[in-house]
């Protein structure tokens, strides 16, 4: 077995794991490349059945327009049920990216997840992240345990030996768990090649309308994107590496327009790939302190 | 300083560069050290060698290496690999962290633990996926006692390759008498623990010599550097594909009438359609039909791929049984002798019980004490009454069923568990079975003509056991006393078993520590279950104050057969009353371990019966228990 057997071995030995021992699993579905690689292990890991447990959205309403198209496809195509949850919360309030800065991603995501997995009792959440992503992350443990307020505490997590997970917990604890968390970036791109995983079209380049804001070239995805006066989106052929809420999210000028194209770009590249990502760039130990809170 | 230099290839062709790179193997390595051995700056060193680092990392690392480092204006690789705030504030690390790069030839997953005080929990965790260890050590220090304490525990879990990396060689003047010296005393201890292999090999973390090129600064060294040799040592993957087919079942796949597949990730050996293979523990034969994954059937599956299988057969076969190869099944028992590493805060108890965790397989454990403890720095083995945090010993392990294993020696997915607290859910141990003490197959029960049914109808009665719990002077034995004597006069035949009389004779060698009371609670529940064999309604009046040993009670009996009283009242009115005067002697420190006082007591959550004290007297809580009895027996 190559390293991508290995790896593809050890992501379904968790999928199944989590069906087999949870009472209510469910699947963070961020519509991003990692996720597509996710719910691709989950529909092998339960061939020919489709995975026996919902995708769960937690919906910004500020994704760029072309996640959501995938988004429907993505569900319909491996035979699941799509639930998507948006915080009415924020919803009332008007939350949006451009004048409330990281109070938009407290309540939209961090909040608006809370909420989701508590209406629909779910014990265990699956997530895309994984370990070569943020130093935080590369401490967690593959099943991690949430107290019934969702907070993560790093000092009292629970040893992982061999390929055993705990996943017991009390009513109202719950599990989030990383099926990917061995993966690298390029395990990933290397593995949506070979599988031939279908992704948002954004990550590869095209002529796009975009604008530079505090030196982040965003894109200009639909008319809520408030424009300076006399500004003009200027197209640039431009490509995403990682995918979130469109005004938040900061693309690279490329040519890059086929997954070869965009593998050998990003191993040509110099910056790692977190560094597009407005939320990533506060302190050193911003991440961390997200996730006690329950970010996933 | 130069960041990530991407291959040529990478440029020129990308799909010959993808292709070879798809073909690496995967090897998983723990580094094991103390901060002092310049452990995380190897690692960093690895990462920055091997072309990981990207060019924002490499500026955050220059600005912290300036701010917190401890090399001056150098780079301090170090801070690369020191993940939690907490933790680069107070400049060490404190849990498994896992790292990954690749060379041409490899990718690498990295098992990083810290070096102190909560090492053998971590260092255990981290070399329980390894296939090698590299085992640092300071060349101006040599073999120490961590040293010793790190080839030990890395054996123990399995680790076949062990890598010497005499480290810090350019504070030694790169002399090769000093590494000579270090890598013969290090054989002579290795070969002590049944450590008969290893490479030593002599760098310098710091400057990078002999990590990923040769150095002038030892021309001496003739053998490979450290990457070199971890791109060639041999993966152990490979040796767990030898040997007879084993497929623990992980997941029953029925999305239909016309389909039943058993999925699981292989854990030895091979299968191909048509083989002969044995379901254990029901022991039933029957064949392979079909191969099923999401790209096609398949001619043949190894150790290691995650596969649904088709039976040729309707057999009943779930979770936790485990698919093997006909002629040559892994065996089954329900007693074992195990190297257990204690990994919690709270001491093993011995008898209390335990979720096991085995492959897909669950069971209640119970520990007898440990028969001795190993010294991790001495490897002396002594004798100990329980295992504290990070202790290693070796003692018997109980399951209250019988369960498919191998000796961990053999497979690390049939023979490596996990012990889990009932209450808490937190993961206390880790295990590895030496050996079965008592083969499954060959303990059968004596089957008995006169069946507990029968007995009980003689009595014209249905067994119970009243399980009386509270604070010492909540009235327990009173009240228990008086259901007894009701339920005399109406001609049913009783026992109680009173606490400080099981204490005058069966129990009478048992103290009050929290192990002892757990033992006491475990020989009074089973003589209560043998009672209720016998069709008696059994009264308990025992403090009892722990939840586990509670539930472990009522698993022993029948479905509704332990019925539990909480004897409710408040320390205040026991202590007011203390008709024994242990209280006082107990606030007076001449009795240790007292409920209430300095041992805690664990109400039960949903007791079957509850009396309060304050508001009902003793008789009238005996007659509604009666008549509760009464009303169950009708039901």
């Amino acid at each position: 077995m190559n390293h991508l057997d290995r790896l593809e071995a050890e992501s379904i030995h968790i999928i199944r794991e989590v069906a087999a021992v949870a009472q209510k699993p469910v699947m963070l579905y961020s519509i991003g490349k990692d996720s597509a690689v996710m719910l691709h292990l989950a529909r092998k890991a339960f061939f020919p059945a489709p995975p026996p447990f919902p995708l769960l959205h937690v919906d910004t309403t500020w994704k760029f327009r072309a996640m959501y198209a995938l988004r429907e496809k993505a569900a319909a195509d491996a035979g699941m049920e799509l639930i998507v949850h948006q915080n009415p919360d924020a919803k009332a309030r008007g939350i949006n990216p451009f004048d409330h800065g990281s109070l938009h991603t407290d309540l939209w995501k961090t909040e608006g997840l809370k909420q989701a997995l508590d209406a629909g009792g779910f014990d265990a959440a699956f997530g895309g992240a994984r370990r070569d992503e943020e130093k935080a992350r590369a401490k967690e443990r593959i099943f991690s345990f949430r107290t019934a307020t969702h907070r993560w505490d790093p000092k009292a997590q629970r040893p992982e030996l061999w390929h055993l997970y705990n996943a017991r917990h009390a009513k109202g604890e719950s599990m989030r768990v990383f099926p990917l968390s061995n993966w690298t970036e390029l395990d990933v791109w290397q593995y949506i090649a070979r599988e031939r995983i279908e992704i948002v079209p954004l990550y590869f380049a095209a002529p796009r309308p975009t604008v530079v804001r505090d030196g982040l070239l965003l894109m200009v995805d639909d008319d809520r994107f408030p424009l300076a006066p006399g500004e003009v989106p200027v197209d640039r052929s431009i490509r995403f590496r990682t995918l979130g809420c469109y005004p938040l999210t900061g693309a690279v000028e490329s040519e890059a327009a086929t997954l070869d194209d965009v593998i050998r770009e990003m191993l040509l590249t110099t910056t790692s790939e977190r560094q597009g990502r407005a939320i990533d760039k506060e302190a050193g130990a911003s991440m961390e302190l997200k996730k006690q809170a329950g970010y996933f | 300083m130069t960041a990530y230099q991407p291959d040529d290839l990478i440029r020129t062709d990308i799909r010959a560069y993808l292709a070879q790179h798809e073909q690496k193997s995967l090897l998983r390595f723990i580094t094991c050290g103390s901060v002092d051995d310049g452990k995380s700056t190897l690692i960093g060193r690895l990462l920055y060698d091997s072309k990981q680092i990207f060019e924002d990392q490499l500026t955050a690392l220059e600005a912290d290496s300036k701010r917190v480092g401890t090399q001056g204006q150098a780079i301090d690789f170090a801070l690369l690999v020191d993940g939690l705030a907490a933790e680069r504030e107070q400049g060490i690390t404190i849990d498994v962290a896992y790292r990954f790069f690749a060379t041409e030839k490899r990718k690498f997953i990295v098992a990083d633990t810290p070096g102190h005080e909560q090492y053998t929990r971590n260092m255990v965790t981290g070399a329980s996926t390894a296939d090698l260890a590299v085992i640092l050590v300071d060349a101006r220090k040599g073999v120490l006692t961590q040293t010793r304490r790190h080839s030990f525990l890395a054996h123990l879990l399995g680790v076949r390759n062990i890598v010497l990396a005499i480290n810090k060689m350019d504070l030694v003047h790169y002399d090769r008498a000093v590494f000579d010296r270090i890598r013969l005393a290090y054989r002579a201890f290795a070969s002590e623990i049944g450590v008969t292999d290893f490479k030593a090999i002599p760098v310098s973390g710091l400057n990078g010599d002999n990590i990923a090129a040769p150095t002038q600064n030892m021309a001496w060294y003739e053998g490979p550097t450290l990457i070199e040799h971890l791109e060639t040592v041999p993966v152990d993957a490979d040796r767990e594909a030898r040997g007879p087919f084993r497929l623990p079942v992980q997941w029953v796949n029925r999305p239909n009438l016309d389909f039943r597949g058993f999925a699981g990730t292989i854990a030895a050996g091979a299968v191909r359609p048509g083989d002969a293979v044995r379901i254990v523990p029901s022991g039933r034969t029957t064949t392979v039909d079909r191969i099923v994954t999401f790209d096609g059937d398949l001619n043949e599956a190894r150790a290691g791929q995650s596969v649904t299988v088709t039976l040729a057969e309707e057999v009943d076969c779930s979770r936790g049984d485990v698919i093997a190869a006909a002629g040559d099944p892994p065996e089954t028992a329900d007693q074992f002798e195990a190297t257990i590493v204690w990994m919690a805060d709270e001491p093993m108890l011995p008898g209390r019980a335990y979720v096991l965790q085995l492959g897909t397989q669950t069971a209640s454990a119970t520990l007898r004490t440990p028969k001795y403890q190993v010294n991790v720095n001495t490897l002396e083995q002594t004798a100990a009454r329980t295992l504290e945090l990070n202790a290693i010993g070796v003692a018997t392990l109980a399951l209250d069923r019988p369960i498919v294993f191998e000796p961990y020696e053999k497979s690390r997915e049939l023979g490596g568990f996990i012990l889990i607290d009932k209450g808490t859910n937190a993961t206390v141990a880790a295990g590895m079975i030496r050996f079965a003490l008592r083969r499954a197959a060959n303990v059968h029960r004596q089957h008995l003509d006169v069946t507990r049914e029968r007995r009980a109808g003689l009595k014209n009665q249905r067994p119970a056991v009243l399980w009386f719990t509270g604070l010492s002077g909540a009235g327990k034995s009173t009240i228990a006393n008086l259901v007894e004597t009701k339920l005399a006069r109406m001609n049913r035949h009783t026992f109680l078993l009173d606490g400080d009389n099981v204490r005058h004779g069966l129990n009478r060698d048992l103290g009050f520590t929290d192990a002892d009371r757990v033992e006491n609670i475990r020989r009074v529940g089973e003589v209560a279950r043998l009672m209720t064999d016998a069709g008696l309604i059994v009264l308990t009046a025992f403090i009892s104050p722990f939840r586990a040993e509670r539930d472990l009670v009522r698993q022993l009996m029948a479905p509704g057969e332990f019925v539990e009283v909480h004897v409710d009242t408040t320390l205040a009115a026991a202590e007011a009353r203390d008709v024994k005067g242990l209280y006082a002697k107990a606030r007076g420190g001449q009795l240790a371990n007292f409920t209430g006082i300095d041992s805690p007591y664990e109400a039960p959550e949903a007791p079957d019966l509850h009396v309060d004290t304050a508001t009902e007297s003793a008789e009238d809580a005996a007659e509604r228990i009666v008549r509760w009895l009464l009303e169950r027996e009708e039901a």
